[in-house]
């Protein structure tokens, strides 16, 4: 049975002007920031005042992100609801955490333990749209994203779900942040944006984001392209299990790494982990154009959401924005992007998407 | 698309008992696990009865083979003690060539050393060891380390949907063995106790300060617990010349949409979760023998599951239970632990049953059974699962012929 789907919409909030933007990453925004907060669009559209007020920012942006993209596809109702997210509510977690700790167990408020747990967000967006249908929450490090479209994938070739909100979501947080960079997680050096792929040294720049596509099982007339296979990889041998378990997938679709026209890697600037991607730049692909997503939306467990869009646009656009670009392309229509990410060297994936 | 879904593998831990032996005997015995707190550390040991596996941390780093100076967390801990005795039951390894997975769920992951460490790791001027332990916070850290320890890496995930988590994951293993995306997996959940959930749900005040005592008109609440339930399920052709307990015949998926913590009153997510698992089963409500409930001892679970059901039974329920008052709430894991009791329930021809309860609730035409039944074939059970965020799933086991 053939598993795909199309990306009939897109929505994405991020560091960059991603939210909203008619533009393609040309416009993008250098800082040496130590982490990169994404940039937060008005909710007024999206939700009451009172209910924004009382909302966590991640699960406002999740709203705003996903009401845009659903409106994009056209549709007000999902047939189901998935979502990815590594952390959670991360904000309303330290604050009960630390409510706990500070006051020895004694006058808590429910409110942020209420709101801290994983699957808020995939609630909070099934209680506006008023949505009983399938609802999941997938929560694994770098595999939370990738779960939620295997498994979209297969609600569409089970001819359960027409049209699917998916969406990955995570936040970073001072706290987070500083509790991370004490194992090694990020640059000591700040660096600037366009500067992480040479920086030559260890750790990366920390990011977040909220990233919703609806994924249809139906051609459309404006979809952005077509979503062929996820795969995860959990620590793999060494390079050479990794381009054979891609050629591999590849295989599957009747591909072979010269049919690639664009890769795009979840490159970060980290000398223990970027040395994969180089490899598979140098032989599995050399003869494809090699991009990457991460030095723009900072380094987080569902950073590849941030890498579908990118891909996605890609393909609609047919073009390659400079700031993604490795080195000059070298391809000349775009047919097929592969995105190969890690995070920390132990979950991998690839995405193929494909024209319509 | 394979049609079949087998069960060769149970693993089990709880407050009655450390694997599926001793669970049986406990069932069969009314021995309930809920009691007073030994092993965390909380203000609230004396007035907060819960279902606590009883044994230490360092006593289950032995059980799991583990030398004496690990340290990881009890989710993970309890994970692995269930998902072994699981794959051994099974007889699954790593090297026979099937394509194997890992499918955990937990709520709040490694809550259980954050919570003792937060204020260290945030501190500059504190270092150690320790610091390694950031990095089991994640939820997913768990199924890591139990993939790691058993050597079944072929594709791994963790579910994380409140209080329905291990339905979901034995439902997302079950479709990736249909799609024929993997040949067997390891499914179910592990949650263990954190000052975390137990403040968390004093604050929402849907604690019994007593045993809980589910579908009573005097029900106070519900009483958390802590374990790690798995199955290894497996497909037609994986499972070819072994003894298969019983098999999957049924999954539900649905989102009350109501309200982030209650149930809708008519549970109307917990309705269309049911009519599904029955569509996906191609049975009927009156084929089931034995419905094991959610039945969580609270005021709006109990009435909105109990309207639920007897709407979708047309107010004819077979024999029903809740298992909770044996082994508490446990959350993220009780779906893979309710999932063992229903294939020991067809293993065995039996319908286990619900304590503590005493009085009809008004509002319903049915009570739960009260004593261990024996008397009749049990070839399909329903189990529910339902949780925060609206989160509602069902499961039909059915034996195997």
């Amino acid at each position: 049975m053939e598993m795909e789907a199309y990306i009939s919409g897109t929505s994405v909030i991020s560091a960059q002007p991603t939210f909203n933007s008619t533009g393609f990453l040309d416009d993008i925004i250098e800082t040496d920031a130590n982490y990169l907060n994404c940039i937060e669009p008005s909710y007024k559209e999206f939700l009451n005042p009172t209910m924004a007020r009382r909302m966590a920012r991640i699960i406002k942006m999740s709203i705003a992100a996903s009401t845009t993209c659903m409106r994009e596809a056209g549709i007000e109702q999902p047939d189901a609801i998935i979502t990815g997210t590594a952390l959670g509510c991360l904000e309303d977690t330290e604050k009960f955490l630390l409510a706990i700790i500070e006051n020895d167990e004694q006058f808590l408020t429910p409110t942020s333990f209420i709101q801290s747990t994983h699957n808020t967000v995939g609630a909070q967006i099934a209680l506006q749209l008023k949505c009983m249908n399938y609802n999941f929450t997938y929560v694994h490090k770098g595999f939370s994203f990738e779960s939620t479209l295997i498994d979209a994938l297969m609600l569409i070739a089970e001819g359960e779900a027409k049209n699917i909100l998916v969406g990955a979501h995570d936040e970073m947080r001072d706290k987070y942040y500083r509790v991370c960079a004490r194992i090694g997680y990020w640059k000591k050096e700040p660096v600037t944006t366009m500067q992480l792929i040479n920086s030559n040294s260890s750790g990366s720049i920390a990011g977040e984001g909220a990233s919703f596509f609806v994924l249809s099982a139906k051609k459309g007339t404006n979809d952005y392209a077509k979503l062929r296979g996820v795969k995860t990889f959990y620590k793999p041998e060494n390079e050479a299990d990794i381009e054979k378990k891609l050629t591999a997938f590849l295989a599957e679709k009747k591909l072979t790494p010269q049919d690639i026209d664009v890769v795009l890697y979840g490159i970060n600037g980290d000398i223990r982990f970027d040395p994969i991607y180089h490899n598979l730049k140098n032989k599995l692909f050399k003869n494809s154009t090699s991009t990457y997503f991460k030095h723009l939306c900072g380094e987080y467990q569902t950073a590849s959401g941030f890498g579908m869009w990118a891909a996605a646009n890609i393909l609609k656009t047919q073009t390659v924005p400079a700031a993604i670009q490795v080195e000059a392309p070298k391809h000349k229509a775009i047919k097929n992007v592969l995105i190969y990410n890690t995070f920390l060297g132990t979950d991998h994936s690839a995405f193929l998407l494909s024209a319509c | 698309m394979n049609s079949k879904i087998y069960i060769t593998g149970l693993g089990i831990i709880s407050a009655i008992g450390n694997n599926v032996e001793e669970t049986m005997d406990a069932l069969q015995h009314k021995r309930a696990g809920v009691g007073k707190l030994q092993h965390l550390k909380t203000r609230h040991q004396d007035t907060v009865p819960v279902g606590e596996v009883n044994l230490s941390d360092a006593q289950l780093i032995e059980l799991c083979g583990l030398p004496a100076n690990f340290k990881t967390t009890r989710t993970a801990l309890l994970g692995l003690i269930a998902c072994k005795e699981a794959a051994k039951q099974a007889g699954i390894s790593p090297k026979d060539g099937l394509r194997t997975g890992i499918i955990s769920a937990t709520s709040v992951g490694g809550m259980g050393i954050t919570e003792n460490l937060w204020l260290d790791y945030l501190n500059p001027e504190k270092s150690g060891d320790w610091l390694k332990y950031i990095e089991t916070h994640e939820c997913g850290d768990s199924t890591e380390f139990i993939a790691d320890e058993l050597g079944f890496k072929d594709y791994i995930s963790t579910i994380s949907t409140a209080c329905s988590s291990s339905a979901n994951s034995i439902m997302y293993g079950a479709r990736l063995i249909k799609h024929g995306l993997l040949d067997r997996v390891i499914v179910g959940g592990t949650d263990s106790l954190s000052r975390f959930t137990i403040n968390g749900f004093m604050t929402l005040m849907i604690l019994d300060p007593q045993p809980c005592k589910p579908f009573d008109a005097d029900r106070k609440g519900l009483n958390l617990g802590e374990g790690a339930g798995f199955l290894v399920i497996e497909s037609e052709q994986a499972a070819k010349n072994k003894k298969v307990l019983a098999e999957l015949s049924g999954y539900g998926n649905s989102n009350d949409a109501y309200h982030q913590t209650a149930s809708s009153p008519e549970g109307a997510g917990a309705y269309l979760a049911m009519e599904k698992a029955f569509k996906v089963s191609g049975l009927k409500p009156a084929d089931i023998d034995y419905i094991n409930a959610h039945g969580t001892g609270t005021t709006i679970n109990d009435l909105s599951e109990g309207t639920a059901l007897e709407r979708m039974f047309d107010k004819k329920l077979p024999a029903i239970s809740s298992t909770k008052p044996f082994t508490g709430h446990t959350l993220a894991a009780c779906g893979g632990i309710e999932a063992v009791f229903a294939v020991l329930a067809i293993q065995h021809n039996l319908v286990f049953p619900s304590l503590n309860f005493a009085t009809q609730m008004p509002e319903l035409s049915f009570a739960p059974t009260t004593e261990l039944k024996k008397d009749k074939t049990i070839d399909h059970v329903l189990s529910n699962s339902f949780g925060f965020g609206g989160n509602t799933s069902a499961l039909i086991f059915s034996r195997h012929n």
